[in-house]
C-alpha cells in the first residue's frame, strides 16, 4: 500500500505491505531504532509510541490501520532545539533508567499518562504503568520520575 | 592509593547523574538489533519441539525452495568441523572423579534434549523470509521419555551417554564427620525442606547477534548481547571455531540488561559467525521473546533438605545441607560453578556455625540449560540459611532478631568452615539499623490494626551475606575455574587533558560510564564530562573478564585505580622536571601538581600536554606519553552483607500478599555513587520479590513443554508490585581492593526472597501454616491456609 503518515512532525510516504507491524515500519523502514521490541505478545510496552494523541503499543497494530496517523516516537519528544521534554529530564534526574531498553516505551507511556491523568496519585501512576515492564529499576525511580515531571508540568 | 585516602576525594560518594542517560532517553542507544550492515542477511532457527528425541532426519529441501532462502545449516554441516560449547568450570566430585561433561554442538546432531534446542539455521534475505522458511524444514523426531523432575532423573532415560544416571556430579564441601559428631550433641535439631523455584531471567532486551566477515582479512566481527565480550571471543576462538583471537572481534554495544543470562556463549552467537564465514555476508539473528523464554539460560531450581543442630540456648553447632540441583540439558558456561562454589561456600551466612557440610547432586534434565541469574548460587544459599535460621528461632521460642544476634559473627577476619574468609563487616549494626528503619518497635500496633480489619500481618528477616568481586584467580583456579578472574583497565590521558578509560568490564545498565568517570575525576581532578569510558569491544579494550558477580567496581575499578596510580606517578615525575624539583616533593591534589611547601605548581593539563609535546621533558629517563594499563587480581572475594526486613499484610480470604514496607540495610563498603547503588538495590529487591511472590518457570512433567513461555504466563513484577522501600547503608570498607568497595549488583535478589517468605509465614503462623513454597501466589497462600484448617 501507499502509506501516508506523519512521524515526529514530518510527513512520510512509503510503499509497504499493509500488514507490516507499525513497530517494524518505525524501526526497519524509518530506522528510528529508539522504539524497541521486547516481546511478541504486546505485553512489555518497550515499543510504545504516541499515535493520534494516545499511547499505543506499536507492535500491536499494522500500518494498514494507520493511514494518515500522526505518530510521535522517542526521537521526536525533545524540542526542536534538542531541549529535553520534562519527562525525559525527570527520568535522568531521578535515575529512572538503567539499561535503557524499556526506557523509550516507559517515557512515552508516562507522557501519555500525565496528558490524560495530570493529577494521578502514586498508586494511580503504578496502575497506569501496568503495560510497561522494566527488569532493571524495580520501578521505584520510574514512579519518582513521573511524579517529578508531574510537578514540573503542572507548575 | 588505598580506600581510606580515596573516600575523601571529590566526587566520591556523590550521586552524579548518569552520563549514559543522554542517549537512552532520546532513543539514541545502540543495541545489537539496531545495527544493520550493508548486504545484511537474516538467520532464523528451527527449534526442537520435543524435550527428548532422537533426530532421525532433517529435510531442508522444501525450505530451500522458499523465496529469499540462501542456505540452511543442520547438525550434519557442522559435525566434526567445530568444537562444542564449553563449560567454564570443572567440578571434581566427592570421589575425586571429574564431572560428566557431554558435548554441546551449536546445532543438534543426533539428539535433541530440550524444547527450544536449535536443530537447523536458515539464512535468508529478510527476517520474514527466514522465519517463514523454518516452518518448512521437516524434522523427523523419534521421541524419548523426557526427564523433567530432578528426583526422577536417576531412574529416567539417559540424556547423555556420558552420564547414564543423568548425574553430572556429586560434590561436597565441609567436614562431614565433624558435622555428624556435632549432631549427636545437639539439644535441638531444626529441619527444613525447600524448593528454590526456577527463574527465567527475562532481560528486557531479547538476545541478538550480528556477524560480519571479511574474506580479505579472514576476520569476523560479532555484535552480540553479551556481558563479557572477551570471554565470548576466547571460548569461541579457542574451543569452538579454533581460529586465532586476531580473527574475531566481539562487540557488545549497548546491552539491555543481563542478570547473568548474557554471560554465556550461546549457540546462536556461534551460528551467525559460522554462517557469515560460510556465506561471506553479514548474518543477523534477534530472538523473539518466546525464543528467549525457551532458550536463554534459566536460573535457580534447587531442591534442598537442611538440618541445623543447636545447643539448648539456640547457638548453632552444625549445619547439614543436601541439594538436588537442576542443570538443564547441557552445561552452560558457568552452569557447574553456580550450584557448588557460588552456593555452598556461602552457607555459613553471617553466623558462627562451627561445623558445616553440604552435598550437591547435580542432574541433567530435559529443560533449558541453567546458569547464573542475579546472585547465582548465593540467593539459593541465603534462602536456605535465612529460612532455617528463622525456623530455628520459632521452634525455640526466640524472635527472628534474637536467634540471629545470638549467632552473629562479630570478629573479622573470620574463617568459615566452607572456604570463605570474611574480611570485614558489622552485622549487628546492620540489624540494628534495619530494626530502626523498619519501625519494628511499633510492629505490634500495626499487626493489631490489620487484625481488626480481618487481615494478617507478618514480619520477616533476612541477614544475608554474599561473595562478590570475583575473584582471586589463584583460588578460583584451585576450585576448577578454567579462566582467570582479574580485571583490566587502561587510562589514556589525551594531549589536551581529556581522559579515555578502557575497561574489561561491561555495562548493561549498571552505569559504569558514570561511576568510572567519577574515579578518574576524583584522582586526576579533570571534569567528569572530560572522561570517556570505553567498554564492550575486544578491539579497543584490554583483555578482561566482563561483568557478573557484582565485580565491576571492586575488580574493574581496582584495575583503573592501579592504572591511575601509574599515571599519577609519571605525572609527578614530569611535573618535577618542569618545576625543577625532586619527584618526592611533588604533591598531586585537585588536578594541581605542587612542590611541597611552596606555591610552585603546574596543572595536570599542562603535564599531559608536556607528555605528548615533549620539548621540555626528561626524555633520557622517561618515555613520552601518558597512557597506562593495569591488571588487578584481588587477593580475596568481597563480602557484602546486611539485613532486610519485609512486612506484609495478607488477606486470608483471597490469599493476596501485599508488601507494606521493605527495609534494606546493606554494607557495600565504600560507595562511589549512592544513586547508582540505590538503583541496584531497588532492582535486585524487586527481582527477589518477583521470585518470592510472582515468578516461576514451569515445565509440564509429562510433555516437557515450557508452560510459562510468555509474559502472559510468566508473571513479571510490574509497577503495582512496588514496595515501600526504606533503604540504609552501613560501611565497613573492604580490604581486598583499592576502592574499599564490596559490590552492590546482586544483594537485593539475594537478600529479599527469604525476608518475604519469612514475613508470609510469620503472618500465617497463627493460622497453623508452617511452610509455603515460592512463589507465594494468592493461590498458594489461600491453599496453604485452607489445608492448615483441614
Ligand atoms: S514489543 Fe510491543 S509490547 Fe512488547
Ligand atoms: S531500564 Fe532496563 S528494563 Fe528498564
Amino acid at each position: 500500500m501507499k502509506l501516508e503518515i506523519t512521524v515526529n512532525g514530518r510527513a512520510v510516504s512509503a510503499d509497504v505491505p499493509p500488514n507490516t507491524l507499525l513497530s517494524a515500519f518505525i524501526r526497519d523502514h524509518l530506522r528510528l531504532t529508539g522504539t524497541h521490541r521486547g516481546c511478541d505478545t504486546s505485553q512489555c510496552g518497550a515499543c510504545t509510541v504516541i499515535a493520534n494523541g494516545r499511547s499505543m503499543k506499536s507492535c500491536s497494530v499494522v500500518v494498514g490501520q494507520m493511514q494518515g496517523a500522526a505518530i510521535t516516537t522517542i526521537e521526536g519528544l525533545a524540542g526542536k532545539d534538542g531541549e529535553l521534554h520534562p519527562m525525559q529530564a525527570a527520568f535522568k534526574e531521578c535515575h529512572g533508567l538503567q539499561c535503557g531498553f524499556c526506557t523509550p516505551g516507559m517515557i512515552m507511556s508516562s507522557v501519555d499518562l500525565l496528558t490524560h491523568h495530570p493529577h494521578a496519585t502514586k498508586a494511580e501512576i503504578c496502575e497506569l504503568l501496568e503495560g510497561n515492564i522494566c527488569r532493571c529499576t524495580g520501578y521505584e525511580n520510574i514512579v519518582k520520575a513521573v511524579q517529578t515531571a508531574q510537578k514540573k508540568m503542572s507548575a | 592509593m588505598g580506600a581510606n585516602e580515596f573516600v575523601n576525594k571529590p566526587h566520591i560518594g556523590e550521586s552524579v547523574r548518569r552520563v549514559e542517560d543522554a542517549r537512552f532517553i532520546t532513543g539514541q542507544g545502540n543495541y545489537v538489533d539496531d545495527i544493520v550492515e550493508a548486504g545484511q542477511k537474516y538467520a532464523a532457527f528451527v527449534r526442537s519441539t520435543y524435550p527428548h528425541a532422537r533426530l532421525t532426519g532433517v529435510d531442508t529441501s522444501a525450505a530451500e525452495e522458499m523465496p529469499g532462502v540462501i542456505r540452511i545449516f543442520t547438525g550434519k554441516d557442522i559435525a566434526g568441523k567445530c568444537g562444542g560449547l564449553p563449560a567454564g568450570w570443572m567440578i571434581v566430585q566427592v570421589d575425586g572423579a571429574p564431572m560428566k561433561e557431554p558435548q554441546r554442538p551449536f546445532l543438534a546432531i543426533d539428539k535433541v534434549r530440550y524444547v527450544g534446542e536449535p536443530v537447523a539455521m536458515v539464512v535468508a534475505d529478510t527476517k520474514e523470509q527466514a522465519q517463514n522458511a523454518i516452518e518448512s524444514v521437516m524434522v523427523d523426531y523419534d521421541p524419548l521419555d523426557p526427564v523433567i523432575d530432578v528426583h526422577k532423573a536417576a531412574n529416567g532415560p539417559a540424556l547423555h551417554a556420558e552420564a547414564p544416571d543423568n548425574r553430572c556430579y556429586k560434590w561436597g564441601i565441609g567436614d562431614k564427620a565433624g558435622v555428624d559428631a556435632a549432631f549427636t550433641k545437639a539439644a535441638h535439631i531444626t529441619k527444613i525442606d525447600l524448593i528454590n523455584n526456577r527463574m527465567i531471567p527475562n532481560a528486557m532486551e531479547p538476545r541478538a547477534a550480528n556477524a560480519t566477515f571479511s574474506r580479505a582479512t579472514g576476520e569476523s566481527t560479532l555484535y552480540t548481547t553479551s556481558q563479557n565480550p572477551h570471554l565470548v571471543r576466547l571460548l569461541m576462538c579457542a574451543n569452538i571455531l579454533q581460529i586465532p583471537e586476531t580473527k574475531l572481534r566481539v562487540v557488545a554495544p549497548d546491552v539491555g540488561g543481563g542478570f547473568g543470562s548474557k554471560i554465556n556463549v550461546y549457540p546462536e552467537d556461534v551460528g551467525v559467525v559460522w554462517a557469515s564465514r560460510a556465506l561471506n555476508c553479514p548474518v543477523k539473528w534477534t530472538a523473539e521473546r518466546s525464543e528467549s523464554f525457551l532458550s536463554d539460560t534459566h536460573g535457580r531450581d534447587h531442591h534442598t533438605h537442611a538440618e541445623m543442630a543447636m545447643d539448648k540456648d539456640g547457638h548453632f553447632l552444625a549445619l547439614r545441607v543436601h541439594s538436588d540441583v537442576n542443570l538443564g540439558a547441557y552445561l552452560a558456561t558457568f552452569g557447574p560453578a553456580v550450584p557448588t562454589y557460588m552456593y555452598a561456600t556461602l552457607l555459613a551466612g553471617q553466623y558462627k556455625t562451627p561445623q558445616l557440610y553440604a552435598e550437591v547432586d547435580a542432574w541433567f534434565t530435559n529443560t533449558a540449560p541453567v546458569d547464573a541469574y542475579r546472585g547465582a548460587g548465593r540467593p539459593e544459599a541465603s534462602y536456605v540459611v535465612e529460612r532455617i535460621v528463622t525456623r530455628c528461632g520459632w521452634e525455640l521460642g526466640l524472635s527472628q532478631d534474637e536467634i540471629r544476634r545470638r549467632n552473629f559473627i562479630t570478629e573479622y577476619p573470620y574463617q568459615t568452615p566452607v572456604a570463605m574468609q570474611y574480611d570485614t563487616g558489622d552485622w549487628p549494626k546492620c540489624l540494628d539499623e534495619a530494626n530502626k528503619l523498619a519501625e519494628v518497635d511499633s510492629f505490634d500496633q500495626r499487626r493489631k490494626a490489620s487484625e481488626a480489619k480481618g487481615l494478617r500481618r507478618g514480619i520477616g528477616y533476612s541477614s544475608y551475606v554474599e561473595a562478590c568481586g570475583m575473584g582471586p584467580s589463584r583460588i578460583v583456579g584451585q576450585l576448577g575455574a578454567r579462566a582467570g578472574l582479574y580485571e583490566s583497565g587502561e587510562v589514556r590521558v589525551n594531549p589536551t587533558g581529556s581522559v579515555t578509560v578502557f575497561t574489561g568490564t561491561h555495562s548493561h545498565g549498571q552505569g559504569h560510564e558514570t561511576a568510572f568517570a567519577q574515579l578518574v575525576a576524583a584522582r586526576l581532578g579533570v571534569a567528569i564530562e572530560n572522561v570517556e569510558v570505553v567498554h564492550g569491544d575486544t578491539n579497543r579494550i584490554p583483555f578482561g573478564m566482563g561483568t557478573y558477580g557484582s565485580r565491576s567496581l571492586a575488580v574493574g575499578g581496582g584495575a583503573i585505580m592501579k592504572a591511575l596510580d601509574k599515571i599519577e606517578e609519571k605525572a609527578k615525575k614530569i611535573a618535577a622536571h618542569l618545576l625543577e624539583a625532586s619527584d618526592a616533593d611533588i604533591e598531586f591534589e585537585n588536578g594541581q601538581l605542587t612542590v611541597k611547601g611552596t606555591d610552585k605548581k603546574i596543572s595536570f593539563g599542562e603535564v599531559a600536554l608536556a607528555a605528548y609535546v615533549p620539548h621540555n621533558y626528561p626524555l633520557e629517563k622517561l618515555e613520552p606519553g601518558l597512557d597506562e594499563t593495569a591488571f588487578f587480581d584481588p587477593p580475596n572475594f568481597t563480602f557484602p552483607g546486611g539485613t532486610y526486613i519485609c512486612e506484609v499484610e495478607i488477606d486470608p480470604a483471597t490469599g493476596v500478599v501485599t508488601i507494606d514496607r521493605f527495609t534494606c540495610v546493606d554494607d557495600f563498603g565504600v560507595i562511589v555513587n549512592p544513586m547508582l547503588v540505590d538503583g541496584q538495590v531497588h532492582g535486585g529487591v524487586m527481582q527477589g520479590i518477583g521470585q518470592a511472590l510472582l515468578e516461576e518457570g514451569v515445565y509440564d512433567q509429562e510433555t516437557g513443554q515450557l508452560l510459562t513461555g510468555s509474559f502472559m504466563d510468566y508473571t513479571m513484577p510490574r509497577a503495582i508490585n512496588l514496595p515501600n522501600f526504606r533503604i540504609g547503608t552501613v560501611c565497613t570498607p573492604c580490604t581486598s581492593n583499592p576502592i574499599g568497595s564490596k559490590g552492590a549488583g546482586e544483594a537485593g535478589a539475594i537478600g529479599a526472597p527469604p525476608a518475604v517468605i519469612n514475613a508470609v509465614l510469620d503472618a500465617l503462623k497463627p493460622l497453623g501454616v508452617n511452610d509455603i513454597d515460592m512463589p507465594a501466589t494468592p493461590f498458594h497462600v489461600w491453599t496453604a491456609i485452607h489445608n492448615a484448617k483441614a
